[in-house]
């Protein structure tokens, strides 16, 4: 047992006694750990201020990610390393080329997301050897918001920074093996103990099966992976539980496994790590993968927890439940296996029983002709929750729909298969009038609410008109936004 | 061949970086809550009312006061009646309620204890009983209800409106909604008071309004000005919402210190930050146009109803420029320009970037683009048809001067290349059912300064140290504007220091006085002004001095970079300055500016309440989905008249975020309060602000060459902090021109901002329905 956190910020090695369990990284970076340059902008994960790169070993490689530091909790870096924007320039004081970049190209005005950006573009910097395209940038900055430069200035700095130096020079690149060994000498096998706050505690255990058996003790014990959502729950609701069983030190949890039925994804298995392995099962996740919250998210928000949180508007569940996806659950005694379709219940529930975990996410390998599409329309394109999304699965034979399964977020209390609209297509003659036809059935499957995220009517129109697009497309119609020529003339 | 011109670095008209951009890069940049928090440091929390409007029955506080590491829990009680925050001196917005909620999020009492997490947690254990009243949260609510204003109205008028009306051979009259905008600051509130040897108060406040501040935290305290000290260094964005707002965190952080003896600091969570402080308005507008078939108006008349919130604040203010931007870039022959401040249960609104005149600008766009439907006109073609010349009266008396909107749109339409473009939309959208795309050219005419007449002064204090060193203090704000950088390149210029020797200090009311808010457009226009003041009495007595010590006439020196040629020799600035210490030269200097020229007669709705007029224009391409409403800018042309530009990059870049952030209000920004007056949208997860990827995908900006102020203002250039927001009139008026394309452009979409996925679907659905069966 060790009630140590052990990681790196920096160059230094710090070894910290946690003030509580539910500490974040962002208090302690501004408070204890004399780190100022780090910002609270929303403490939610939703403005990209507290941006900081986390480095972690994965199968004995380097891992650089960028992280929001204010819903992770401080425990849950330990083995790791910190870098903040205070680590970037030299120690003779010379700036890093993405800080050259910045401030050659004006990308900070009141400068206080500018932090956050840096370091988003240091870890970016750190995963492309080469300039980015301007669109990619786009995308790997879509977790940082700026309120005074409108992006322009920032997006070239990315690429700027290019002319100023080589990735392959950076400290962090140009030391590997130093940071794989320092990193390695942090693994143990002791189980991580964190006390605090009133008897608050949080435990990570190293096996899978001290983890089951501690569940099956305390089976109120609340399970933390990403924490993307629990981080809010701590920051926002100002929620203290008085378990968290963290999994992120649980060995075997955070394997990809691919074979011909499909992906295996353990617990731990991130959105950003499932990505390859999706995008090559189902080409059609690459908008779901793109769209998915911003980077810091997807460093670290897990494909089982995104599932297990059973968020109505989550942007897994509709895909998953498309593509058929199957759940492992795990208990002490038990394990069994369960189609995502009936493990949510109702709203926020699940059908996970109490001592039970999701160990492994199945997803089987589309039969050969069957297209993935997924949707997904909100307010804002990029880091945003769903106003409507749908995961589509579609085989369409002879003129024929031979295979169907339409699923929808934010039409009901939980993500759901609209099997009215599906039975209207199977077997059906793929045209126009079929799928008005599915269109109109939607009413059947979804009674929609309004909130402020969309009318009822607003989301019923979506819902069908996404279905229409599906049709126009198969026709060849363009209804892509993003595909098209940026301007005429 | 001519000597090269010797320079200093960053002079004024220079393109340079802003003065902390290292510091922004390096997180070296400090803001209020990156202070090292001194010892015995209390930190805040608020209780704040869950009721849009009610009796305030019982504030039980008990288990607040035995939370674990309260020290202090404070009520309206402990405050006394004279505890408020009113801007205008309304008295209707005191800093803790008492008796009475009059919003959701209004701050009933504030818990101080050991560390933040303590304050907050605390604070969730209030327990309030209430009594609700009638609440009115929207502007028909707050009609129905009487009508209640927060101020008094203005009317302008000029010529006679209901015969112009009545004459003009065609007339339509018309209805436009516009929402409200969060600031979304990054840097959100926050407040440290630390109290002072003498029974002073030392206030360190992320304010736009330091000079206010320290009249609010010493009225609170009974103490009187001179003995409250507000500083600060940087804001970490303010947009206006840290005009007024940021003097609440400041009152009660100084009340805390004041009772305690310890220092104070509040910061609120971002949620509570969104729901307690005030917003832009969102207006509704009511308006008549008389015009002819040539789509030449003859005659306005409009009502701008805004929802001011539960306090007067400074709508007064903004719904007067809502009124005096009701123009924008037309002459209106004849017209009635009437506002309507309602009270509502609501947070209180407040400035925002534009101050109102974006709400004013978009009436007057929605008016020209119903006369170009009417009239089957291109809509430029209804602007330009309309456009002020030299000379055309204002509704408020103020004759046009020095408005070269007709050269910029010349320009503009040639660079855009707007004609072949249109053409080119119409053939794509032949052929295209689902996506559709519009285009857009508008115009944007801006009056540069306050309208209250007494706020446009400014002071600055130079003071140079015996060692050459160079420190300026002014009033203004350094908020990412680029202020201070604009500032110390005048300073630099005056003395012929490179630009890294002028040192910027902290603004603090103890070394300058009586600073207006770094708001309206007008920190540079005044604070340059008062440090050119200062730089230039500074040298008139160094140059004096070095005329009297190396006995040469005045006219004999001639003052270099870094340097000063007293004859035929040349001495160092570091010399000079030690020399001139040593004659007993003071060495520092005040400066100070009033705007000349400008007055406001309120009552008659007449004066000249502006100096001068910043311009510009913006021609925009969008593309939407009409399966979803979705959107995409394709590309945005901007010409933007700064004057002679004090510093073309720091000018770039407030045109480039301006556009940006009325691209956001017009589109994905969408503030929504439930039917109990509850604020949904509470946060960046909820509240979109654009990000990276909604930007345009092209985007061409250029400032208007050649054309300096014609007003002696610093240096001929422009203010330019607020006018390119509402650039971003152009992406509105092209989704519209796209929703109109699936009606065949017969009917005007009337797109009422944010033009949110949802709303553009719904316009495209309307025209759809309205136009399906006639005849293409």
């Amino acid at each position: 047992m060790r009630r140590v956190v052990r990681f790196w910020l920096g160059d230094e090695l710090r070894e910290v006694e946690v003030p509580t369990p539910t500490t974040t990284l962002l208090d302690w970076l501004r408070g204890p750990g004399r780190r100022p340059g780090v910002k609270e902008g929303c403490n939610e994960g939703d403005c990209g201020a507290c941006t900081v790169l986390l480095t972690r070993l994965r199968d004995g490689r380097l891992v650089h990610e960028p992280i929001c530091a204010c819903i992770r909790l401080l425990a849950t870096v330990d083995g790791c390393r910190i870098g903040t924007v205070e680590d970037l320039a030299g120690a003779d004081g010379a700036l890093h080329p993405v800080q050259r970049a910045m401030v050659e190209q004006h990308g900070s005005q009141c400068g206080f997301c500018t932090p956050g950006f840096v370091v988003a573009l240091h870890a970016l910097w750190l995963d492309r050897p080469e300039p980015p395209e301007e669109a990619s940038v786009d995308g790997w900055l879509a977790g940082n918001l700026c309120r005074c430069t409108g992006y322009g200035p920032i997006v070239r700095a990315a690429r700027a920074a290019y002319a100023l130096g080589d990735p392959a020079g950076d400290p962090l690149r140009a030391n590997e093996p130093l940071w794989r060994a320092r990193l390695a000498a942090l693994a143990d096998p002791d189980t991580l103990l964190v006390e605090g706050g009133g008897g608050a505690r949080l435990v990570a255990p190293t096996t899978l099966e001290e983890t089951l058996d501690l569940l099956a003790e305390r089976p109120d014990a609340l399970l933390l992976a990403g924490g993307t959502d629990i981080g809010l729950w701590i920051t926002k609701e100002l929620r203290r539980p008085a378990l968290l069983l963290w999994l992120g030190r649980v060995a075997g949890l955070d394997r990809v496994e691919e074979d011909a039925p499909g992906l295996r994804l353990g617990a731990t298995v991130t959105w950003r790590e499932a990505g390859p392995a999706l995008r090559r099962l189902a080409p059609g996740t690459a908008e779901l993968l793109d769209r998915f919250a911003g980077e810091q998210v997807r460093a670290v928000a897990t494909v089982a927890g995104n599932l297990a949180n059973a968020s109505p508007v989550g942007d897994g569940p509709p895909a998953l439940l498309a593509l058929d996806a199957r759940l492992v659950l795990r208990r002490r005694d038990r394990r069994r296996e369960l189609p995502l379709e009936r493990f949510f219940l109702d709203y926020r529930r699940t059908a996970l029983e109490p001592g039970e975990l999701i160990e492994t996410v199945l997803v089987p390998r589309p039969a050969p002709g069957t297209r993935l599409v997924f949707e997904k329309v909100s307010r804002r394109r990029d880091q945003d929750i769903a106003t409507v999304s749908a995961g589509i699965a579609l085989a369409v034979e002879n003129g024929r729909v031979a295979q169907v399964r339409l699923a929808f977020g934010g039409m009901a209390a939980i993500p759901v298969r609209a099997r009215a609209a599906e039975a209207a297509l199977q077997g059906a003659v793929w045209d126009e009038a079929t799928i008005e036809r599915a269109a109109a059935a939607l009413d059947h499957d979804f009674t929609p609410i309004s909130d402020h995220r969309g009318s009822a009517t607003y989301r019923r129109t979506l819902a069908a008109n996404l279905l229409r697009r599906l049709w126009l497309e198969s026709r060849g119609v363009p209804v892509r936004l993003h595909a098209a020529e940026p301007a005429l003339g | 061949m001519a000597e090269p011109v010797e320079r200093i670095r960053g002079d004024v008209h220079e393109p340079v970086a802003h003065d902390s951009a290292v510091g922004h890069v390096t997180g070296r940049a400090a803001y209020v809550d990156d202070l090292p928090e001194p010892a015995g440091c209390l930190h805040l929390a608020l209780v704040t009312a869950e009721r849009a409007h009610a009796r305030i029955l019982d504030l039980d506080l008990e288990a607040v006061r035995r939370a674990a590491g309260v020290v202090a829990v404070l009520t309206a009680a402990d405050l006394g009646e004279a505890c408020d925050i009113s801007p205008v001196h309304a008295q209707d917005e005191p800093v803790l309620a008492a008796g009475e909620a009059r919003f959701w999020g209004q701050p009933l009492a504030v818990v101080a204890a050991e560390t933040r997490e303590q304050a907050r947690l605390a604070a969730r254990l209030a327990r309030v009983g209430y009594a609700d009243l009638p609440a009115t949260l929207t502007i028909e609510q707050a009609r129905a209800a009487g009508g209640e204003l927060v101020c008094t109205p203005l009317t302008l008028r000029r010529g006679e409106v209901e015969a112009a009306l009545a004459a003009a051979p065609c007339r339509l009259a018309g209805r436009l909604r516009c929402g409200a905008q969060e600031h979304f600051y990054l840097e959100g509130q926050v407040a440290l008071a630390v109290p002072g040897l003498e029974g002073e108060m030392l206030v360190w406040s992320s304010t736009q309004h330091p000079s206010e501040t320290q009249l609010m935290v010493a009225r609170a305290l009974g103490l009187p000005m001179a003995a409250v000290t507000v500083r600060c260094r940087r804001l970490g964005g303010g947009f206006g919402g840290k005009e007024t707002q940021a003097n609440l965190w400041a009152v009660l952080a100084a009340l805390v210190a004041a009772r305690t003896g310890r220092p104070a600091k509040l910061r609120p969570d971002r949620d509570e930050d969104m729901v307690v402080t005030g917003k832009r308005h969102d207006f509704l507008t009511e308006f008549e146009v008389g015009f002819d078939r040539g789509g030449r108006i003859h005659a306005v008349r409009a009502t701008l109803t805004a929802r001011c919130g539960h306090s007067a604040d400074l709508s007064g203010p903004v719904t007067d420029r809502a009124l005096f931007h009701a123009d924008n870039a037309y002459h209106y022959p004849a017209v009635r320009l009437a506002s309507e401040p309602l009270r509502t249960n609501t947070c209180s609104a407040t400035a925002f970037r534009g101050f109102g005149g974006p709400q004013g600008v978009l009436v007057a766009e929605r008016i020209v683009e119903e006369v170009a439907f009417a009239t089957g006109l291109d809509p430029l073609d209804v602007r330009r048809r309309n456009l002020y010349r030299e000379g055309d009266p204002t509704p408020y008396h103020q004759p046009i001067e020095d408005v070269p909107l007709e050269a910029i749109l010349d320009e503009l339409e040639r660079r855009s290349a707007y004609r072949e473009r249109r053409r080119a939309i119409a053939a794509f959208n032949a052929g295209s059912p689902v996506l559709k795309k519009g285009i857009a050219l508008t115009p944007v005419k801006f009056g540069i300064s306050f309208t209250a007449t007494w706020y446009n002064q400014a002071g600055a204090l130079l003071h140079v140290y015996r060692d050459g060193s160079v420190l300026l203090a002014h009033g203004g704000v350094e908020m990412g504007q680029g202020l201070f950088v604009k500032v110390a390149q005048v300073v630099a210029h005056e003395l012929g220091l490179d630009l890294e020797r002028i040192r910027l200090a902290t603004t603090d009311t103890g070394k300058v006085p009586n600073s207006s808010a770094t708001a309206a457009s007008s920190g540079s226009d005044l604070n340059g002004m008062a440090a050119q003041a200062a730089a230039r009495t500074l040298k008139e007595r160094l140059t004096a001095f070095a005329a009297g010590r190396w006995s040469v006439p005045e006219d004999r020196i001639a003052w270099l970079p870094g340097r000063v040629r007293v004859g035929n020799q040349e001495i160092a600035w570091d010399e000079l300055v030690a020399e001139a210490w040593r004659a007993r030269i003071q060495l520092w200097a005040s400066g100070f500016y009033r705007t000349p020229e400008i007055h406001w007669d309120r009552q008659a709705g007449r004066g000249r309440p502006f100096y001068y007029f910043a311009c510009g224009a913006a021609c925009a391409e969008v593309t939407i989905d009409t399966l979803t409403g979705e959107q995409l800018i394709d590309r945005v042309d901007v010409l933007h008249d700064c004057g002679r530009s004090l510093s073309p990059a720091v000018d770039i870049g407030q045109i480039e975020g301006a556009l940006v952030q009325g691209i956001g209000w017009l589109t994905t920004e969408e503030l929504v309060w439930d039917e109990r007056g509850r604020l949904r949208t509470h946060a960046p997860s909820t509240y979109k602000i654009p990000a990276a990827g909604d930007r345009p995908r092209i985007l061409n900006i250029a400032l208007f060459e050649g054309a300096p102020n014609r007003k002696p203002t610093i240096h001929r250039s422009k203010a330019v902090g607020e006018p390119p927001l509402m650039l971003a009139t152009a992406v509105l008026h092209a989704l519209s021109d796209a929703v109109a394309s699936v009606g065949g452009h017969r009917l005007c979409p009337r797109l009422d901002p944010p033009a949110t996925a949802e709303a553009v679907l719904a316009a495209v659905e309307r025209v759809r329905a309205a136009t399906a069966g006639t005849t293409r």
